[in-house]
């Protein structure tokens, strides 16, 4: 038995011979998620898609500053308005060697409008594209419509030959069972090559040397390795076995900064948290009763009493930016002069309720997650608490993302808690037309609690087909004024994106939460 | 024994039939797809369509009829977040699982028997006291604090071993295995020490008990009078004796670490089942979960019918019944 447990020991000592030191300039980052599939059409994931953007380009993208630029087309003009012409970029190499031509965006635009992509809506204003020669491309467009190279970000170019090669010329789609090769293969032309991918465990990618733009960056690789569980993905950041962690958990940010050899890097999101009201006749909290928060003082009140500076300071450690409006400031549509949140008045939130015939206050339900934002069940807990002070009873309500979005979708809850990012539109449009619109075909998504607006709906009609960008900035302005004037949300804050990484990465950090190695420099 | 075994048998389906039918009414609650599905700024029309596709909308009990209808045909549906089918899914995250559970048996066999044995020669001696209490602690420490503490000391304090992950894998054609390089043997010491923690507990103290029992007894007694070389009676005639329903235990234990590993392979993001069942928990993944649920009650449900049968075939009074 005992030479049994000396050789064991000495197997041991063997295998534990020290880790040994990565390869220079390769970086190596997680996350808490993974790449659902390499198929652009297959899921609507925003992670996916910005780990997608590694390895392919599409006809613009987003610059440092995140302003639209081309990329794989050079230049556009509105031929008419449900005709758009795009000039293609000559010299263009997929991965594996196929030239880029105008075959390949009839190919993929057809893939990505047909109805069995999952992502069919993320393109929902074209109709159809035509082939002009062999560098110039027509997309034909429903009606006209201002947002198209916002959604084009997000619309990956793809190569012909090599779908049809491996027969994936139709996307994947669960419900009809279609699995494709490019679930887990890729060939773009972006900045990277997806080398390996092994589901909930690691993507490799190697540096696309024919790139047809000139590199911001000197990594010689790319390893991306998902690790769900918070302490585990801090612990091998701690331990060098990566490089980059995104994001860090807020409770150990202190932690990771106070460590020698990294550093943590936060910014504000263009996450916006905030809450929602029940427009329904009663509430679920007081059936049988009139809901008080139809009455405009009431949700004013509610407001007045919400001590934002509070929860800014100690729930959000200090690192959330408190506001007064639905979208962050790099959004198209935010307006500075509306982004004041009302000030904290217990006695001014006391007095309106009495105005409004509630002096004794009210029973409402309030509903949070507490798996999906920052503090979510945290920032619920300390809000009820705050009501209590001017009498309105919160009913709070606390539950997984899995169950709590279905039941928002429902309309079951009163007051609830909802995070928008308007991405990937990065457009106030996308808060007029799922949040703030009347819910109806095709608006008002995630408007599921009666909340309607003529004034608003108007608008958002409006600025969904104009073309003047500045008259259309303005209905945006104005859909926004009227919500901050008549309370129909109440904005909490913007929630911050922070990432830890070692001092000898150098990467810019995108409000937009999208990891872009092709900006990363390793020392 | 062919009447046992029909009645067996038909158990055996009833009980999957059981677990079929729990699984998809739990599913009611675990919440609805189609929300974590949508893009952020879906419109009603859009949900409404997905909902039907997924074949959401019809009633629970059309939807459960075919489920049993095509998992009887060996489809046990396609993911929604992966979008394959689940039968693959489950295959090639089934080696992670099985590597892990095996080594970790192996340790606990290996480490709980010989400690067993020791801890019942010398019951008072200082080292059996000492491991008797480590085990206490084994065992009374959730699973995912055993493999944070171990990660925070091997991985972030020592930096001898990875703190997650698999390694590099050889692909054998239908097997990737850790095993064949260093990086894969390294990443399954510490995850399958958390795992193994319990089930060598329990056979150290199955161990223990069972030999004090045997050398008590007077077949031992006698050997010790017949002056018998110790190593001989220890060895040959308490141990194997002792070790009898080691195996019994071992054997329903292996189902239970296929089924708990999930806790482990989360703490050390091991892509196997347990990974995948947690991820798909999260999404909500329908079909994922009730193929999940199916294969730990079929696993279970077989491992049962087998030992059953093992005890009838070593105890004949059963099969008089």
């Amino acid at each position: 038995m005992r030479k049994c447990v000396r050789v064991l020991l000495a197997g041991l000592a063997m295998v534990m011979s020290v880790t040994a030191p990565s390869l220079a300039q390769t970086l190596r980052w997680s996350s808490a998620g993974d790449v659902i599939s390499y198929d652009p059409n297959a899921q609507v994931d925003s992670f996916t898609q910005s780990v997608q953007n590694m390895v392919f380009d599409g006809l613009v993208r987003r610059n440092k500053e995140m302003a639209i630029e081309p990329a794989l087309a050079t230049s556009w003009e509105i031929v008419s308005p449900t005709r758009w012409r795009f000039k293609l970029r000559q010299g263009v190499k997929f991965h594996e060697g196929q030239p880029f031509n105008a075959d390949d965006v009839v190919a993929t635009i057809q893939r990505q409008i047909d109805p069995g992509a999952r992502n069919r809506e993320n393109l929902s204003a074209v109709t159809g594209v035509e082939k002009v020669d062999d560098y110039t491309v027509d997309l034909i467009l429903r009606g006209p419509y201002p947002l198209l190279l916002n959604d084009l970000v997000a619309i990956y170019m793809m190569s012909k030959p090599w779908m049809e090669e491996h027969n994936a010329l139709k996307p994947g789609n669960a419900s009809t069972g279609v699995v494709t090769y490019a679930s887990n293969h890729a060939n773009g032309t972006g900045a990277f090559k997806l080398v390996s991918y092994e589901p909930d465990s690691r993507s490799v990618f190697a540096v696309n040397k024919e790139w047809w733009d000139k590199p911001q960056h000197n990594l010689t690789g790319v390893e991306f390795r998902p690790i769900a569980s918070n302490a585990t993905r801090v612990a091998a950041l701690l331990s060098g076995e990566l490089d980059m962690i995104a994001p860090v958990p807020l409770q150990d940010i202190d932690r990771v900064a106070n460590t020698a050899g990294l550093k943590v890097v936060e910014n504000p999101s263009l996450r916006e948290i905030f809450l929602g009201f029940s427009f329904r006749p009663e509430l679920h909290a007081a059936p049988g009763k009139p809901n008080p928060l139809l009455n405009v003082k009431v949700r004013q009140a509610l407001w007045h009493a919400v001590d934002l500076n509070t929860i800014q300071k100690r729930l959000m450690r200090g690192k959330s930016r408190t506001s007064g409006t639905l979208v962050a400031p790099q959004v198209t549509g935010y307006d500075q002069s509306i982004d004041v949140a009302l000030d904290y008045d217990v006695a001014k939130a006391k007095s309106m309720l009495a105005e409004a015939g509630y002096p004794d206050g009210f029973k409402v339900g309030l509903a949070c997650s507490n798996d999906r934002y920052i503090a979510d069940e945290q920032i619920c807990l300390a809000i009820a608490s705050m009501w209590a002070k001017i009498g309105v009873e919160a009913d709070v309500h606390v539950e997984s993302k899995t169950t709590y979005f279905p039941r928002m979708d429902k309309g079951d809850l009163d007051i609830y808690m909802l995070g928008w990012a308007s991405l990937p539109p990065m457009d106030g449009y996308s808060v007029l037309q799922a949040l703030l619109a009347t819910n109806d075909g095709n608006y008002g998504g995630s408007n599921p609690n009666g909340l309607s607006n003529a004034k608003i709906d108007e608008l958002a009609r409006s600025a969904s087909t104009e073309l003047d960008e500045a008259k259309r900035v303005d209905m945006l302005k104005a859909a926004f004024k009227i919500t901050h004037d008549e309370a129909l949300y109440l904005p909490l804050h913007q929630q911050p994106v922070a990432w830890a990484m070692s001092d000898k990465v150098d990467m810019p950090q995108f409000p937009d939460e999208y990891v872009r190695p092709w900006f990363a420099h390793m020392n | 024994m062919i009447r046992i075994l029909s009645v067996r048998l038909l158990q055996a389906i009833l009980v999957m039939v059981a677990v079929t039918a729990i699984a998809f009414i739990m599913f009611r609650f675990v919440g609805d797809p189609v929300a974590t599905m949508v893009r952020e700024g879906a419109s009603q029309a859009e949900k409404d369509a997905l909902r039907v596709a997924l074949g959401l909308d019809r009633p629970l009990f059309v939807q459960f009829l075919e489920f049993v209808g095509r998992a009887l045909h060996g489809d046990l549906g396609t993911s929604f977040r992966y979008q394959e089918p689940v039968v693959s899914l489950l295959l090639t995250r089934l080696p992670a699982t099985l590597e892990l559970v095996v080594v970790a048996t192996l340790l606990s066999l290996f480490i709980g028997i010989p400690t067993g044995v020791l801890c019942a020669l010398k019951p008072n001696g200082f080292l059996s006291r000492l491991i008797q209490s480590l085990t206490l602690v084994g065992i009374s420490m959730p699973t995912f604090v055993t493999g944070l503490l171990l990660i925070l000391i091997f991985a972030v304090s020592l930096r001898w071993l990875p703190s997650s992950g698999r390694g590099e894998l050889v692909d054998l054609g239908f097997w990737k295995t850790g095993f064949l390089t260093a990086s894969g043997l390294k990443s399954l010491i510490l995850p399958s020490i958390t795992l193994a923690l319990f089930q060598l507990t329990l056979i150290m103290r199955l161990v223990r008990s069972e030999m004090i029992d045997v050398l008590s007894s007077d077949y031992v007694r006698f050997a010790f009078a017949r002056g018998l070389p110790r190593r001989y009676i220890y060895g040959r005639l308490a141990l194997r004796n002792a070790l009898m329903p080691v195996v019994t235990v071992t054997g329903l234990q292996i189902g239970q670490l296929i089924a708990f590993a999930i806790v482990t392979e989360t703490v050390f993001q091991w892509p196997g089942m347990g990974l995948l069942f947690t991820n798909a928990v999260g999404y909500p993944d329908i079909p994922v979960l009730a193929a999940y649920l199916l294969f730990v009650g079929f696993l279970f449900v077989v491992i049962n019918m087998v030992v059953d049968m093992l005890y009838a075939l070593i105890d004949p009074r059963l099969r008089t019944k």
